[in-house]
């Protein structure tokens, strides 16, 4: 051996890989096997009773994956649904990415082929049991068909019916064909969670063994015979045109092959290797015409913002009479908070390998919207999209940044212009400068206390782009984007008397997308800083002044309770030192969090250890939850500490890890992660730890110096005074 | 034309003195287990060693290699320390998105082979220059003390 085949986002069972990966040794090569269009129609023999399951007469099962790995542990999860009641062992399994296929793969909860709004499991979570019990049922049939006797009296056993009486068995395989013939039953019962084998289970990720030997193929990896690389410029200030440029000179450097344009707007060179393509790129000199946005600033973006926020916006909650009750409460606060825009920096830069014919196109991305890849590539070339192959390949993390489909366009308005196939890659300083930005968030918030510090009013307006609008325009209906509002009009607490609204002001010069925890990562962190203020304001306890409004809402109060407890809230620390605790009930799952931060004389600040508690309801791999927590809530503290994008010029300032920082292992705290387990429906979990990060870093700050914080990034504002 | 010597192996490469040894390894000989994160050495996701030393590939250039032997992530795993640092990533479930594995998991093992049971202050310091934006440190810590006393 030496050579395995493996199409392109099908991770083999853990032995086989490792095993062929110590045999392979050093170069090991993959070849890439084409699925899809050129393979014509599936024999009659292979059993695929639905969407999500094929069994073939050789034995081989596989489970189509209807969601992007991002490295969420989608591909495992989603593997234990089928797999529980399929009554297969994860072991006996390929997965394959689905295709692009809005009838049989958009996801229920989001309206479309795509993954995000920690969706995933809540989507497949009834979806893919049924496809698993299903297929089960019909494997169990034809067995029982074979041997003439009652199906009643036989059952499956890890890829195996069995007739229970005679302990006679048949695999999956045996009878793959003539389960294929069979009528597809509906309204299969599923199992109960008492006879659950996987689920519940800290199962092994399926995709780890090959990302720890180098074999994972990523959409970065993905390789064609004659393939050529290309990089590529977009102009820095967003509707500037091509001025000029020096084709000859990047001509010149050897391995150049094509230095091409996209409507003024875009410049590729492609070269045999990515450092031709580079250096290419800098010999050709190209300059840029700014266009109208070319004076934009941060400043200019953040003054437009304000001056719409004293307006009032469109209603997205409203209880009782909240300007009356502030009005008429003993004490009144109001604040203004605002985060920043910022990039998604995802480690693998986007990319794209597209080979575009007359007849129709392959395509090579991690993306996490199939069905919008290839309608983007089928606009730009003109071919239709049937013809257009789409092979999605693990992503080198997303955290929504491949939601959009900008940078497959581009590559598709480039690969369309030569014969051969050609790898996009952008580089760094492109990803961050070209990216969809997080918007820029511009929120005023107010609240009334009565004699007795109880919360009476609370008004919160929020201020900012809609990224609904332009991303699913029939969920922003009259005016209401319901993820700028999200975390803010649901919050966990019973207040009297509320008011959230929302006035929409879209910035000029950069485009906006979701960014992990989306409305949550804003809402929250406005919400839960806030009610700290009003818990200092009423000179309370921020756990107690938090209880108090969680007493209709116990399993918010369970999660709270259990987050002091195992942080020993209201024990003495150091100096220096302090607690903050954060709330939130998002993507279907109850969270608090105790961040204990140190404060350094200097004004660093350092988060030292993170206590979290999470009631997600029905957990199918609880090691998944907690990595996702843990991860999450680095990502989150490393946002809220660095984190923003800002223009001077038009153009965006930052450009790489050294003017976009990320948490590095020595200021990485320890976190430590509590589960309430129970049967309750499951909910979301991918970005829950990035929404708990910076209000409990907020608080803690507050707790540690006194200092309010209301501005993110934290950075260096503590140092500043 | 350059000769390297690369997993055990020599492999002749016709390419530009100046062109990072990262694209030679990804680009010329399709070994794409290191990765392209930044191009400036500031994520690590294109660590390899050379001479035993871990290294970023995206800023060394190929002239400066010489003789000198190159490991990568394809096979790392052929050494003992290596080998014990994959199974520890497998055992802690260290991985999420993966593609700063690579890197993360030669540097972990350059640690190692140098320092056999690293404090937390010597991990602080061997791997700072790895970053992971999944935010995988916890279990990466984990799983170096869990590799040092396999």
């Amino acid at each position: 051996m030496g050579h395995i085949e493996l199409s392109p986002t099908v991770a083999f069972s853990r032995r086989t890989v490792l095993k062929t990966s110590l045999v392979a040794g050093g170069g090991l090569m993959l070849g890439l096997r084409l699925p899809g269009l050129a393979r014509g129609a599936e024999a009659a023999a292979v059993f695929v009773p639905n969407a999500f399951v094929k069994i073939e007469p050789s034995g081989t099962i596989t489970l189509i994956m209807p969601n992007a790995e991002v490295g969420q542990g989608i591909f495992t999860s989603a593997a234990m649904l089928l797999a529980e009641e399929l009554e297969v062992g994860l072991d006996q399994v390929q997965l394959q990415a689905a295709p692009p296929d809005l009838l049989r793969y958009t996801d229920p909860s989001l309206g479309d082929q795509a993954t995000g709004g920690s969706a995933s499991i809540r989507g497949d979570w009834m979806r893919l049991r049924q496809a698993g019990a299903t297929a089960r049922v019909m494997l169990i049939t034809a067995a029982a068909k074979q041997w003439k006797v009652d199906p009643a009296s036989c059952h499956a056993e890890h890829g195996a019916v069995l007739h229970t009486p005679t302990g006679r068995s048949l695999p999956y395989g045996a009878v793959a064909a003539a389960a294929a013939t069979l009528p597809v039953p509906t309204d299969v019962p599923l199992k109960a969670p008492a006879d659950f084998k996987l689920i519940g289970t800290n199962a092994k990720r399926l995709d780890t063994p090959s990302k720890v030997n180098g074999t994972a193929i990523y959409g970065i990896d993905a390789k064609l015979p004659g393939m050529k690389i290309g990089t590529v410029a977009i102009s820095p200030v967003n509707g500037g045109k091509l001025a000029s440029m020096n084709e000859a000179a990047a001509r010149a450097i050897p391995g150049v092959r094509d230095v091409l344009k996209l409507d003024d707007i875009a410049v590729a060179v492609i070269g045999d290797h990515m450092w031709a393509a580079k250096q290419g790129l800098e010999r050709l000199a190209v300059v840029w015409e700014g266009g109208p946005n070319r004076a934009v600033t941060t400043g200019s973006i953040i003054a437009a913002m304000d001056k719409a926020s004293q307006s009032s916006g469109v209603v997205a909650k409203k209880e009782g009479d909240a300007e009356g009750a502030i009005k008429a409460a003993a004490t009144s606060l109001s604040a203004i908070y605002e985060l920043p825009f910022l990039s998604h920096a995802p480690m693998e830069p986007v990319n794209c390998l597209l080979h575009v014919r007359a007849d129709g196109a392959e395509v090579w991305v991690g993306t996490q919207v199939p069905v919008r890849a290839q309608n983007a590539v089928a606009k730009m070339t003109g071919l239709k999209p049937e013809t257009i192959v789409i092979n999605n390949l693990y992503c080198g993390a997303a955290f929504g940044r491949r939601l959009d489909i900008d940078s497959i366009e581009i590559a598709a308005g480039f690969a369309k212009q030569v014969a051969y196939p050609v790898k996009l890659i952008w580089t760094r300083e492109e990803d961050t400068q070209h990216d969809y930005y997080r918007p820029y968030y511009y929120d005023r918030v107010a609240a009334g206390l009565d004699s007795s510090g109880k919360l009476m009013g609370w008004t919160h307006r929020v201020t900012g782009s809609s990224v609904m609008a332009r991303w699913a325009p029939s969920a922003f209906k009259n005016g209401l984007d319901p993820d700028a509002v999200e975390g803010a009009a649901d919050t966990p607490y019973e207040v009297p008397a509320t008011l959230v609204d929302y006035v929409r002001a879209e910035p000029e010069g950069l485009n906006t997308g979701w960014w992990r925890g989306v409305g949550p990562t804003h809402n929250v962190f406005v919400v839960e800083s806030f009610v700290d203020e009003l818990a200092a304001a009423a000179k309370q306890d921020p756990v107690a002044f938090r209880r108090a409004m969680l007493q209709k809402n116990p399993r918010a109060l369970a999660v709270l309770s259990l987050a002091a407890e195992k942080a020993g809230w209201g024990t003495a620390l150091p100096s220096g030192h302090g607690r903050g605790v954060e709330v939130q009930f998002a993507f279907g799952t109850y969270i608090a969090t105790v961040m204990e931060v140190e404060v350094t004389r200097q004004g660093e600040i350092l988060p030292r250890r993170a206590v979290v508690a999470v009631d997600c309801g029905t957990v199918v791999n609880p090691d998944t939850v907690r990595a996702q927590i843990e991860g999450g809530m680095i990502l989150g503290l490393g946002t809220a500490l660095y984190n923003e994008i800002t223009l001077a010029n038009g153009r965006v300032e930052q450009s790489n890890f050294h003017d976009y920082r990320t948490l590095r292992m020595n200021e990485a705290p320890k976190i430590e992660v509590y589960p309430i387990r129970n049967n309750e429906k499951p909910g979301g979990i991918g970005e829950t730890g990035t929404v708990a990060a910076a209000p409990s870093l907020g608080n803690a700050i507050f707790a540690a110096t006194g200092r309010r914080l209301r501005r993110l990034p934290f950075g260096n504002q503590l140092q500043a005074s | 034309m350059f000769s390297l010597s690369i997993n055990g192996q020599t492999q002749q490469v016709d390419v530009p003195a100046d062109m990072p040894l990262l694209w030679v390894l990804r680009d010329v000989l399709g070994m794409t287990g290191t990765k392209f994160g930044c191009g400036i050495a500031q994520c690590g996701a294109c660590t390899v060693h050379l001479g035993g030393a871990a290294v970023r590939s995206c800023l060394l250039p190929v002239s400066g290699i010489g003789d000198q032997p190159i490991v990568t992530i394809e096979a790392v795993g052929d050494s003992p320390t290596g080998a014990k640092v994959q199974h520890a990533w497998l055992d802690k479930e260290v991985v999420q998105c993966g593609y700063c594995q690579s890197g993360q998991i030669m540097s972990a093992t350059a640690l190692l082979n140098q320092t056999p049971k690293p404090t937390d202050a010597d991990i602080d310091s061997a791997m700072s220059g790895n970053i992971c934006r999944c935010g995988t440190y916890v279990r990466i810590r984990e799983a170096i003390h869990a590799a040092a006393s396999a």
